[in-house]
């Protein structure tokens, strides 16, 4: 059974090329467009990773990770983190809020691919 | 500092206001026969001014407000 | 009952309990209890200025002179008001320096001098001693008075033989009196607490006594003040006494007396010592500047209707008006209240011989005969002897021989004048302090040869006017000294010296005597500059109120021996007071015992104003000379010392400046910090969205290149769709970038600007042409409202076109697809020119309309979709109608669509600025 990926971006363009490469990976995706979706999407669909951009409208990624993580029924959700906004101190947040990985935009198809990979093992 | 020279301030123009009313010409003024209340008019001026003015010194070395002043700084 | 016998026990009573309280009020000032620290008590002893002089002779003046008695207490009055100044700097100065008289303070003042305190005691003595004789014949009338009662004898001139005069008697018994109250012991700073209390309750009976008086006459003999005058004022010899007088020697008189009697209340020996020398506290000085002049008043306010009761009571009777005060309750048989109006006027008395002679002797013995002594090399150099008893002696000796002189004075001159008469003549004497008291306080030129010129003028003049003429009166000198002037030289007369006519006796001479004493004062002070010693304590005198100024330790070098000084000064105040206080000065400066005293300068010092306090601070100097060896400063030295002190004094206050300063510039630095921070902030968070925008772009392209690089086998129709999103982010990328220079631009002023008249009717349609496929695109309706024509503006055409079709493009992209209406309007009045883009959008809020206009900050989260742009349109707009003096700006509430707003001031002096 494929794993379930929920990338939730609001960059449209960024959404169709992420979900072209995930869906080519195999996996069954879904997409949010805001910070309050995605979270409604996490709870209803309980994916296996959540790719997760930070700057969205309505609830940041921050925000949306920290709730994902404060909910013992979502343990099993993975999150990577995207953004376009690469300072340390950022990833630094990411971690610290319980990402399991992060990736700074724009990154290379391979290594996202890779990671994603590596995340599902 | 500036307070406490206000209050010297005050008595020196106590000291000029009393030197004018005590002496000629203002004192002419009254140096005539007429009388105030039944008493002579210079005499009733004389004693009236100098209420006054001891009113006036009192009333500024003992305010309530400048308490804590100190008047050993009114010349410093 | 009024038996002389009677009498006499009942003066003897009343001094009996005056030297308990005195007693008294040395037992508590031992104990550390001061009665006399209270400043009602301070404002009561300096009362001690009412003397028999006021008690009776006021009366007596009235009775002559109608409110011409009044000037004596006008003075003081108004010299009180600046007590704030004068009497505070000479407190302060006194208790500094350990000064203890009048005599002191001016030596001292001028480098310790002892011919110049020598010369001033001689002046105070021979000027006070009428004065004395004045208290003493008061006293000798009132107990002949009423020892002839009831019978109303008024005195006669004549004197019986010396043994047979009551005045000799009360000579002798003032004396002894005051060498008890005085001279019980020796106090290092001649303070006499008892003598005070003492003469505090004096002044208490005599206002009781005298108001007692007041009463009984204006309400006893007659009905009220008001009756008085009316009867007064009817008879035309009477009326005259209600004015001051006519013509300007009445009121050249009467401000003579003011100014002479505002000087003595300040520089009469007594005056001096309860003011200056007994003061417990500066703070008792607040209330004593209104309550002593509170007293003047109250004392004074019988005065004239008891005179114009008198002569109208004794009216032909030719009863001496200075006698009222006695006689009326006496006539009217009230002998108790004519009891107690004796023992006021021996209160009056007693008080001030108490304390002049007390002062006088002081300064008899500290200047006079104290310098004298120690120039015999036998006493000094005894140094084993044990002086402080010959101190005593010569005091005690001093009192007798000032008050034996009083007497004499009493009988050469005594009769000669009224009581008030002798009184100024004692008053003129001491004016002449003035010039060198009130110089020495705020003139630093002033010179020992100076004053001493000034005194000696001054005195001579005084002399020559006022007091050979009083002997001249009495017969003891030829009359026609007076009528013709001395060897029949008219130009000389005593009264109208050098002719100067119109003036009474005390003006005239305080005219001439002033002239003199200044003149050569200033004169002589003005021939040398002031030597070291001067300027050192001129320095101390002058600066007396300011808060640092050097100490007299600084100003001395040289080499002593610890024991010979504690010696020295043990030989003046006796072996045991001397340790006591240098045990204690041991014990401030953390040394177990006097033994471990190092003879330093500040040692010396102290040793010296110990010794000051008893003999005087010229004495002093000289007694301190004899066993330190002093290295004499220079002058230059000593101007370095009080140079440095003043730039102590200046450093200390520009170091609170400075601090002030640094205190403001840290606070300024600290508020440009958090600026400069704030900017950082703005800066870094720019920089961050700045990273962002240009991210997201590169991702797309970046991913989709990749997978149209990895994957050479995508179906066309993906393919397509990829290479049109990577254009059209590589688009969207070229824009902003072209809009973050076009900032940077606009901001760093490195823009260009083509600047034209602009018809801005033009701008708004060619805009709406440019802008018009997105409208038709999503069926926004765009309406126009423009006028006419508009005045032409001068501008860049091509930057307001930005302007406008960014708000047409940031309009259509919120409005709603199909129902979107957008209205353009332009419209002039005499000053601007304004451009509204009003939509039917969604809105935006309250918080976010200003900022919408920064940079990259977008509309809020409220937006359900992110706009597309790249968040610096509106912020370049603004800079754009700014650069053109405008303003734009947002009206727009949630729901209601929004208004977006510029004005161009038609004349404006921007758009000529980059050319």
């Amino acid at each position: 059974m494929s794993k379930k990926i929920l990338i939730a971006d609001d960059e449209q363009n960024i959404v169709i090329s992420v979900e072209f490469l995930m869906k080519r990976e195999g996996y069954e995706v879904t997409v949010a467009a805001d910070g309050e979706e995605a979270l409604a999407r996490i709870r209803a669909e309980k994916p296996d990773l959540v790719l997760l951009d930070v700057m969205m409208p309505k609830k940041n990624g921050f925000d949306v990770c920290q709730e994902v993580r404060a909910d013992a029924a979502l343990a099993g959700v993975r999150i990577l983190m995207l953004t376009a906004r690469g300072r340390e101190t950022e990833v630094a947040k990411g971690i610290a809020l319980g990402a399991d990985g992060y990736m700074t935009k724009p990154f290379s198809t391979k290594d996202l691919v890779d990671k994603v990979r590596d995340l599902l093992v | 500092m500036q307070r406490s020279t206000l209050t010297g301030q005050r008595l020196v123009a106590v000291f000029l206001i009393g030197f004018v009313l005590f002496n000629y010409p203002v004192l002419s003024l009254f140096d005539r026969t007429a009388t105030l209340f039944g008493l002579p008019l210079v005499f009733a001026y004389l004693f009236l001014v100098w209420a006054g003015l001891i009113l006036l010194m009192a009333w500024v070395v003992e305010r309530r407000g400048d308490r804590a002043e100190r008047l050993d700084r009114a010349g410093g | 009952m009024l038996q002389g016998p009677v009498v006499i026990a009942v003066s003897f009573l009343y001094l009996a309990l005056l030297f308990a309280v005195a007693y008294w009020g040395d037992k508590r000032a031992d104990a550390g209890r001061s009665i006399i620290s209270n400043p009602t008590i301070y404002a009561l002893s300096m009362a001690v200025y009412c003397t028999t002089w006021t008690y009776y002779g006021s009366v007596g003046r009235a009775a002559v002179t109608g409110v011409g008695f009044l000037p004596i207490y006008l003075g003081p009055t108004l010299v009180m008001t600046l007590g704030g100044f004068l009497l505070l700097k000479m407190i302060r100065t006194a208790k500094a320096n350990r000064i203890t008289s009048i005599a002191d303070f001016i030596a001292s003042r001028y480098g310790k001098s002892q011919l110049l305190g020598g010369l001033v005691t001689v002046i105070a003595v021979v000027g006070i001693v009428p004065y004395i004789s004045l208290q003493l014949k008061a006293v000798a009338i009132s107990y002949d008075l009423i020892a002839g009662y009831p019978a109303l004898v008024s005195p006669t001139g004549g004197h019986g033989p010396i043994l047979a005069d009551t005045t000799f008697y009360i000579a002798l018994i003032l004396a002894a009196f005051t060498i008890l109250f005085g001279t019980r012991h020796l106090d290092a700073t001649e303070r006499h607490e008892g003598m005070v209390a003492a003469v505090a309750l004096e002044s208490v009976v005599k206002l009781l006594a005298f108001g007692a008086v007041g009463l009984f006459v204006t309400f006893g003999l007659y009905n009220g003040v008001g009756d008085i005058f009316e009867r007064a004022m009817a008879d035309p010899q009477l009326a005259q006494l209600t004015a001051v007088a006519s013509g300007s020697r009445g009121y050249a008189t009467w401000f003579s007396l003011t100014l002479l009697a505002g000087l003595a209340i300040l520089f009469l020996p007594r005056q001096f010592q309860v003011t200056v020398v007994e003061n417990v506290s500066e703070a008792h000085l607040k209330r004593a500047i209104w309550l002593f002049p509170l007293y003047l008043l109250l004392i004074n306010l019988f005065v004239l209707p008891i005179a114009l009761g008198g002569l109208m009571h004794f009216s032909g009777q030719g009863m001496n008006a200075d006698t009222f005060v006695l006689t009326l309750p006496m006539s009217a048989q009230h002998e108790w209240l004519a009891l107690l109006v004796f023992v006021g006027g021996l209160s009056a008395a007693t008080g001030m011989v108490i304390v002049e002679t007390i002062a006088l002797s002081t300064m008899v013995c500290n200047d006079l005969v104290m310098p004298l002594l120690l120039r015999t090399k036998r006493l000094a150099l005894n140094a084993e002897r044990d002086l402080s008893g010959l101190l005593l002696s010569i005091r005690r000796g001093a009192i007798l021989v000032i008050l034996l002189l009083g007497y004499l004075y009493f009988r050469l001159a005594g009769d000669a004048y009224a009581l008030v008469g002798i009184g100024l003549i004692s008053f003129s004497a001491v004016a002449q302090f003035a010039p060198a008291m009130i110089g020495g306080m705020y003139w630093r030129g002033g010179t020992r040869n100076g004053a001493l010129a000034g005194l000696l003028a001054g005195f001579v003049v005084w002399g020559y006017t006022l007091l050979l003429p009083s002997f001249s009166k009495s017969g003891w000198f030829p009359a026609s000294f007076l009528s013709e002037g001395p060897f029949g030289i008219e130009l000389l007369k005593p009264h109208q010296l050098f002719g100067l006519t119109g003036l009474d006796d005390i003006s005239h001479c305080l005219f001439w005597s002033f002239a003199a004493n200044i003149g050569a004062y200033v004169f002589v002070s003005l021939l040398r500059a002031p030597t070291a010693a001067e300027a050192s304590q001129a320095t101390q005198f002058v600066d007396a109120l300011k808060t640092t100024r050097p100490v007299g330790s600084a100003l001395w070098r040289g080499s002593a021996d610890a024991a010979d000084l504690v010696a020295l000064v043990g030989r003046f105040l006796g072996p045991a007071r001397a340790q006591t206080a240098f045990a204690s000065y041991a014990r401030r400066h953390g040394l177990a015992d006097a033994e471990r005293l190092e003879a330093d300068a500040d040692l010396v010092h102290y040793a010296e104003s110990l010794l000051a306090g008893a003999i005087g601070s010229a004495s002093a100097r000289a007694m301190v000379a004899s066993v330190a060896k002093e290295e004499p400063l220079s002058l230059p030295e000593v101007m370095n010392i009080l140079d440095e002190a003043s730039q102590l004094r200046t450093y200390s206050r520009e170091l609170e400046r400075k601090s002030r300063e640094l205190e403001a510039a840290t606070g300024e630095l600290k508020a440009a910090n958090d600026r400069l921070l704030e900017v950082d902030r703005l800066k870094d968070d720019f920089m961050a969205s700045v990273s962002h925008e240009l991210r997201t772009p590169l991702t797309s392209i970046r991913a989709f290149s990749e997978i149209l690089r990895d994957d050479p086998k995508t179906a066309l129709p993906d393919r397509e769709r990829f290479l049109g999103i990577i254009v059209s982010e590589t688009e969207r990328l070229t824009r902003l970038v072209n809009q973050i220079l076009d900032m940077a631009k606009i901001e760093s002023g490195n823009a260009e600007w083509l600047v034209d008249e602009v018809d801005m009717n033009a701008v708004v349609e060619q805009s709406v042409a440019t802008t018009s496929q997105l409208f038709r695109d999503k069926g926004v309706v765009l309406s126009l409202d423009l006028a006419d024509s508009v005045p032409l503006i001068r501008a860049d055409q091509d930057r307001l076109m930005q302007v406008v079709i960014n708000l047409l493009s940031n309009a259509v992209k919120f409005v709603p697809v199909n129902a979107g209406r957008v209205t353009v309007r332009l419209a002039a009045d005499a000053e601007s020119l304004k451009v509204s883009v009003t939509d039917n959008g969604p809105g935006i809020r309250r918080e976010d309309q200003k900022v919408i206009f920064d940079r990259f900050r977008q509309g809020g989260d409220a937006m359900t979709s992110k706009p597309t742009g790249t968040g610096l349109g509106l912020p370049i707009s603004l800079k754009i109608v700014e650069y053109f003096g405008g303003r734009l700006w947002v009206e727009s509430e949630p729901g209601q669509g929004a208004s977006f707003i510029f004005t161009l001031p038609l004349h404006n002096q921007e758009n000529g600025k980059s050319e």
